[in-house]
């Protein structure tokens, strides 16, 4: 077999096993993109589809994804979508995040779905909902708030609203809805 | 104060009626063996001594923070190491900071009993009770009275918690304050949210008239982070007798004190004059609050 073959053959099986994850994660959108992966599926991991384009980097902020993990992340950026016009997506790799701490996700990519890939298999889908209290992602905006000191204390902030999102400050009451993006931590 | 509903309110203007005798010096020991710890990060008259009036007209005893640069605060101690230490010293304490949600953070740290007895430009819920009973005392009830809060709006707390109060007892308030003072716009639309009839205007003349009790504050020069904006509002408003003259015979004259020159002191002989009354009041209230939270069978 020579290697032109053993590339077909094995892009063939994986196209197989995978059973597309791009088309399950997003049937919608496949008629919009591009026919090729940009990004190769993931065999186990985490998926987040439909984020807002632009917005995948602040995704990582939130989980907690930094440039020194020890994870493999791909991201793909202003992705054409029919639902969003512009989506981004992230994928971890062997690493299935907590519908908590995904969740979170949803202060700036409220219209985001998670999907938890094994074996190359979607196995759980679910569009991200936020929480009622935020803990130690996004700080106050109000510079002379406790929680903006050396205090040993995380910020918190209550969901007050979800669409559009309205965050207060459980210390100072301040509210915080749009820019978010500008304070989270 | 926006978490306190109806009922609680009442139910500490109630038992401050009960206990009005004492702030006028009847003898009592129902706090006998208690001490209340005073943590005052700010300068403070009226609120720090009524706490310690309330709190030894009841037969308790107070323990006082000092100056900070004497204290552990100068060495560099956070807030919620220096309430959990103090917090294991006293019942209950009063605590007072520049930092806006201070007194939320001293609760979750102390073991005790936590009273804000303002933070920052935030709240002063202490305060605003004994406005409540104020108005209650003098008009009779605090439901639909029109009710007008004047001067620094914005970075006033005691008439952020007021307002928020009054939104409780479907008052009509008007805020009376010059455009770079105006309310925080996210209290405004917490007041509109919550169905109060709220209406902003400058000039101080077109409400007097039309207005059951007049909150007048002052515009205060330690709030504000350039002089240069201070200079532009200070001495706004200035309430004289002949503003007075057309006012309605029930109108009452509130002020969280101290004054400097928004209420000239002529103003003091008039019928309105409640603002020294209602300091008063602020014995009777914060030993309501003692009595509620460290009292027998709190």
């Amino acid at each position: 077999m020579n290697m032109t073959t053993l590339t077909a053959a094995t892009t063939k099986t994986a196209q197989t096993k995978k059973s597309s994850i791009e088309a399950r994660i997003d049937a919608k959108d496949e008629k919009d993109e591009p026919r090729e992966l940009r990004v190769k599926p993931i065999k186990n991991g985490t998926v987040i589809d439909h984020i807002a384009g632009g917005q995948a980097l602040n995704v990582l902020k939130i989980l907690g994804i930094s440039g020194t993990t020890d994870a493999t992340v791909s991201v793909v950026m202003n992705v054409e979508s029919s639902k969003l016009g512009k989506k981004d997506i992230v994928k971890v790799e062997d690493r299935e995040l907590l519908e908590d701490e995904v969740n979170k996700i949803a202060l700036i990519a409220p219209a985001a779905s998670i999907n938890i890939i094994r074996d190359y298999m979607v196995i759980d889908k679910h569009i991200v909902d936020l929480p009622n209290e935020i803990v130690g992602v996004v700080r106050c905006q109000n510079p002379n708030c406790i929680s903006n000191t050396t205090e040993p204390i995380k910020s918190r902030m209550l969901v007050k609203a979800k669409n559009p999102v309205l965050l207060r400050c459980i210390f100072c009451e301040q509210p915080l809805t749009d820019r978010i993006a500008e304070y989270l931590i | 104060m926006r978490e306190f509903s109806r009922e609680e309110i009442d139910s500490v203007l109630d038992l401050a009626q009960t206990l009005e005798p004492y702030a006028r010096g009847k003898r009592s020991d129902m706090l006998a063996g208690k001490i209340l710890a005073l943590l005052f990060f700010e300068p403070s008259t009226r609120t720090r001594m009524s706490f310690e009036t309330a709190m030894k007209r009841l037969g308790g005893g107070v323990i006082n923070l000092g100056p900070a640069e004497g204290s552990s605060i100068s060495k560099g101690e956070s807030l919620a190491d220096t309430v959990r230490v103090i917090g294991g010293y006293a019942d209950a304490l009063v605590i007072r900071h520049p930092k806006e949600g201070s007194a939320r953070l001293a609760s979750e740290f102390s073991p005790v009993p936590v009273l804000n007895a303002g933070d920052g430009a935030g709240h002063h819920p202490t305060q605003t009770l004994l406005d409540l009973y104020t108005i209650k005392k003098e008009q009779g009830r605090i439901d639909d009275l029109e009710i007008a809060l004047v001067g620094d709006l914005k970075y006033g707390r005691t008439v952020h918690s007021l307002a928020y109060a009054l939104s409780l007892y479907g008052a009509d308030v008007t805020l009376v304050s010059p455009p770079t003072l105006r309310m925080p716009e996210a209290i405004r639309n917490d007041l509109s949210g919550k169905g109060t009839r709220v209406r902003e205007v400058c000039d101080l003349a077109k409400v007097v008239n039309n207005v059951d009790v007049l909150y007048m504050t002052r515009i205060q020069r330690e709030r504000f982070p350039d002089p240069q904006e201070y200079n532009k509002v200070a001495r706004s408003y200035r309430l004289t007798p002949q503003f007075l003259a057309g006012a309605r015979k029930n109108l009452i004259i509130m002020h969280p004190l101290p004054r400097v020159d928004e209420i000239s002191p002529d103003v003091d002989e008039t019928p309105h004059a409640r603002y020294f009354q209602q300091s008063f009041y602020g014995v009777t209230v914060r030993m309501a609050l003692l009595k509620m939270l460290i009292g027998k069978g709190a």
